[in-house]
């Protein structure tokens, strides 16, 4: 046999070496990135003076108010949209598929959440705003945030429902429930937590989004009306994309504070999400 | 069966929810919402490629071999036919400059995020304290949902600047005999800013995937290995890692996915490159998802409509590229979970 034990001590020195620059490597990714945050927060803050929240956009420079309220706007009739759909959708494929049906339902979905925001936006464009003619509107860029978010929502109530227990559900049909009165009174209720921290992380997606509103919602200086269609929509990442790039320290400020906006809004349903984690975790115990 | 939605509706209160009608009510309108799910994917292709179709005429061929994209003249008189499909005059559809750069982009991405997610992704599971993982969990998860424009507007103010000043003619200057690193450095917008803002925008979700398949694999193969006389690292790289070669090869597929169609961040900080293709690393790019934002206006421009019939074929272009990676990830995790005799 050859000498093991000079083997032993250089494998301990390479192992520990890979194990450092693995380290590294960690450390340099969460320097870049909290630099990347760090930078838009400091940049940002200071530029979310108090009245950027009650003036609109004009030209290069003026408030926030349009594309805050045009953002919530979006995000929340998106979330209606897709609390239909994507629920029923989860609803149907845990509690009513065949199985057949659970496995082409969840195989589309998962593929649907690969489909670029921008292919989205542009289908939304051909089929509503151009062949139905409904202009750059409300509908049409709540409708491609609900189609970026389906996924997420139907993949989280999926989990959700079928991870409620099968004891609960047999109980109450061995008392003579049906499956409607199973579904409303037992299964929907259990799975709350698991569905409401994936509508949060979806709303946290669907805030960020910017690709799939430029071709349906389109933009605009004004207040958003409440017009369902034929009336262009202001929203905050276009705000970071277009006022960034204009020669104005003005519109800089404005684009710094809108992203430094989205950040927050991110952050914070990013940690009530975890709480509900936290509580349904704490619930089982 | 006559059902009427409103029946549906009433049946809504707790008792009402044992009448016959609830229970048909509920498979009808899940069964409808279900169906919307599964036919919005072929919705899309549908009404993409029935409005693309003229320019799918019109271009032929030429629209994945030729480099030049013009809309052409808009102010002469007369249209150019072809196939029985008319443009502007002088008008030439050619993606082969985008296609080329959506995946020189994606490619490289994916060459500078690959290792790193995954020695990011072992030391989060073994080297990181017990006690601060569920804090650098949060991190992972939170970067992965920061939006695509703060990574633009970071790239674009930050990143861009410091590759035009000080990186590219730093490396143009000392590694330029290597091929690609060398010419031209250029103003900072291109494929190395593209590059570095894509992978900053996919370690975190391959990071995160990583870890949860090793996580989920059993604790027994790292055991056995060290058993064997394996130091930790050759444990973790040698038995570990390929046990879950399927998973990771499937979170690979999903984020070069990803990085094919992001769209903001690369169109802030691409350059925005026309009929011209990257002589090295600094050259400015394009990439199918961007160009098919930043020539939205000169598109509607077009008379003709041709223009934007041309921009929807690259949506479609794009579409089918992603499928194919999607639905390759897809099943290559599928066919693993069934192996390893997980539940799907």
């Amino acid at each position: 046999m050859t000498a093991v034990p000079t083997g032993l001590a250089t494998r301990t020195i390479v192992s520990r070496s890979w194990w450092a620059l693995a380290v590294a490597c960690l450390v340099a990714v969460i320097g870049v990135l909290f630099f990347v945050f760090a930078f838009v927060i400091v940049q940002g803050i200071p530029a979310l003076k108090p009245e950027i929240f009650f003036t609109p956009t004009h030209g290069i420079a003026g408030g926030l108010s349009n594309a805050i309220v045009g953002t919530l706007m979006l995000v929340v009739l998106g979330l209606i949209v897709v609390i239909l759909v994507g629920l029923g959708t989860a609803i149907w494929t845990v509690e009513l598929a065949p199985p057949w049906g659970q496995r082409v339902i969840r195989f589309m979905v998962d593929v649907l959440a690969g489909v670029p925001s921008i292919v989205v936006g542009y289908f939304l464009y051909v089929s509503l705003v151009e062949e139905l003619g409904w202009g750059f509107s409300l509908v049409a860029g709540a409708l491609a945030l609900a189609i970026f978010m389906l996924p997420y929502v139907v993949r989280a109530a999926d989990v959700a429902l079928t991870n409620v227990p099968t004891m609960l559900k047999e109980g109450a049909v061995a008392l003579g429930a049906r499956p409607a009165m199973v579904v409303f009174s037992i299964t929907f209720p259990y799975a709350l937590p698991g569905i409401l921290t994936g509508l949060l992380v979806a709303t946290g997606i669907g805030l960020g989004e910017t690709a799939p509103l430029i071709y349906t919602a389109g933009w605009s200086n004004y207040m958003p009306t409440l017009a369902l269609t034929h009336s262009p929509v202001g929203y905050l990442t276009y705000v970071v994309w277009t006022y960034i790039s204009q020669p104005f320290t003005e519109s800089h400020q404005l684009a710094y504070a809108a992203a430094a906006l989205l950040m927050i809004f991110v952050f914070v349903t990013n940690l009530v999400a975890r709480s509900f984690v936290e509580y349904r975790l704490n619930k089982g115990r | 069966m006559d059902l009427v939605v409103g029946d549906a509706a009433k049946a809504a209160s707790p008792a009402a929810l044992q009448r016959p009608v609830a229970q048909i009510g509920l498979r009808v309108l899940t069964g409808i919402a279900a169906f919307l799910s599964f036919a919005i994917i072929f919705l899309m292709l549908f009404f993409l490629i029935a409005y693309a179709y003229p320019a799918i005429r019109f271009n032929g061929l030429a629209f994945f071999i030729d480099p030049i994209w013009n809309i052409g003249n808009q102010y002469g008189s007369g249209v150019t036919t072809r196939n029985g499909f008319s443009g502007a005059p002088g008008a030439s559809f050619g993606a082969l400059v985008f296609i080329y750069g959506s995946v020189i982009t994606a490619i490289l991405t994916m060459v500078v995020a690959v290792p790193l997610s995954l020695m990011v992704a072992l030391a989060l599971v073994f080297r990181v304290p017990r006690r601060i993982r569920p804090l650098a969990n949060a991190l992972v998860e939170l970067m992965a949902g920061v939006p695509s424009v703060v990574y633009g507007l970071w790239g674009l103010v930050v990143l861009v600047p410091w590759i035009g000043r000080q990186f590219a003619p730093f490396v143009t200057a000392h590694f330029g005999f290597i091929p690609f690193l060398g010419g031209q450095a250029g103003s900072g917008n291109g494929l190395a800013a593209s590059v570095f803002i894509l992978a900053l925008m996919v370690i975190p979700i391959m990071v995160a995937t990583t870890r949860d398949v090793i996580l989920a694999q059993s604790p027994a193969i790292f055991e056995a290995s060290m058993a064997l006389g394996s130091s930790t690292w050759q444990a973790m790289t040698r038995a570990v890692l390929p046990s879950v070669r399927s998973g990771v090869v499937a979170s690979i597929l999903l984020a070069f996915g990803r990085a094919l169609g992001e769209t903001m961040a690369v169109l802030m900080v691409c350059g925005a490159a026309v009929n011209v293709f990257p002589q090295n690393i600094f050259s400015p790019v394009n990439t199918i998802a961007a160009v098919i934002v930043s020539q939205l206006e000169s598109a509607l421009t077009d008379a003709t409509g041709m223009a934007q019939r041309s921009l929807a074929e690259l949506a479609c272009a794009l579409f089918v590229i992603t499928l194919l990676v999607n639905i390759a990830a897809r099943t290559i995790m599928r066919n693993a979970d069934r192996r390893e005799g997980r539940a799907a």
